[in-house]
């Protein structure tokens, strides 16, 4: 299936891609077929630079396992820092 | 098993292949990869219309293999407005981004196609459309709004049933189908969510109801996706009979 639902949000930071470091500025998520992973479905996200232009991306295609494991470790990082370091 | 292949014993499976421009939606300039068989012997075209990740090799492949098939196939590349020039993944991901391809944009594209093959000239001035997972819808979408003489929807999400939350430009068709002006084969994977089986009835219903001509087919071991060879979900048996089954449809209808 083709779940068609994407989310897209403004991020702040940066990125690496194969050529250099990207000013990331988008997030795109969604779940759908993905382009290189093994298999059906990923949980896929989109990280660019779009005044860059389309190659200005780093992609990720995970498990949609691999996506839940991702986000609690990035929550367990998160939650582990003094609150005044992460404040906007 | 649907009936084998009928090829002719001079065919020599020579083709020229090209990258050309098109007169797409509101006169746009779309870039379109072509197939065409050797010689001059007049044929029938085929609009093959990518899936959400784009104008790749594995469509490529398929408008090669319509071009092997007897006919002059041609792709237009769907996201060529937004990002001209980038590999298909990247543009996919920008449409997607964007919010994807809208339907009147599709259709002007698609027409554009057709237009395009129907000038070439070995045409016979028949031309199919055939189009894989959003692409399916698209195909459908074309047959309802062009002169078409014959379109494939393989596994098309959203021809019926009811889109997600968030699809501002896509919606179903069921308001479009009694306006389908070409006969319409479709391929369905049983093990498919969308389109489920249900909204397969629902498409067989309403076609029915309105006097259209419409073959089917489900394939019980295969589902969303099946004739992809470089995913998963590729699933030979029902890949092989389903190329029969368009090859027996397009020869009846743009022979």
């Amino acid at each position: 299936m083709c779940t068609y639902e994407t989310v897209c949000i403004c991020v702040e930071g940066s990125g690496k891609g194969p050529q250099s470091w990207l000013r990331l500025s988008q997030a795109t998520v969604y779940f759908d077929h993905p382009v290189h992973a093994m298999a059906d479905h990923t949980l896929n996200i989109d990280l660019s630079d779009p005044s860059k232009g389309p190659s200005a991306r780093i992609a990720l295609e995970l498990t949609a396992e691999s996506a839940r494991a991702l986000v609690a470790a990035i929550q367990q990082a998160l939650d582990a820092v003094p609150s005044e370091l992460t404040r906007p | 098993m649907a009936g084998g292949m009928v090829r002719s014993s001079t065919m020599s499976d020579s083709m020229v292949t090209s990258t050309v421009t098109i007169a797409g939606h509101g006169g746009d300039d779309v870039q379109a990869y072509l197939a065409q068989p050797e010689g001059d012997r007049p044929r029938g075209g085929v609009v093959v219309i990518h899936h959400m990740p784009g104008y790749d090799r594995a469509t490529k492949e398929i408008v090669r293999r319509f071009a092997e098939l007897g006919y002059n196939a041609i792709c237009p590349n769907l996201y060529w407005r937004e990002a001209p020039g980038a590999a298909p993944d990247d543009a996919a991901a920008v449409a997607r981004a964007q919010g994807g391809v809208p339907d009147e944009r599709l259709v002007g594209d698609v027409g554009g196609a057709a237009a395009y093959l129907r000038a070439l000239p070995t045409s016979n001035g028949k031309v199919g459309t055939i189009g894989y997972c959003s692409g399916g819808r698209q195909s459908v979408l074309a047959a309802c709004n062009l002169d078409i003489d014959a379109a494939v929807d393989c596994y098309g999400a959203f021809v019926t049933g009811t889109p997600p939350e968030g699809f501002p430009m896509r919606g179903n068709l069921v308001d479009q189908l009694p306006n389908l002006r070409a006969p319409l084969l479709g391929l369905f994977g049983a093990e498919d969510q969308y389109p489920s089986q249900e909204q397969v009835a629902e498409l067989r219903d309403i076609l029915a109801a309105n006097g259209k001509v419409f073959e089917e087919h489900t394939y019980q071991d295969a589902g969303h996706a099946f004739f992809s060879v470089d995913r998963p979900a590729y699933r030979v048996a029902a890949a092989n009979d389903g190329w029969e089954r368009i090859t027996a449809f397009y020869g009846k209808y743009l022979g």
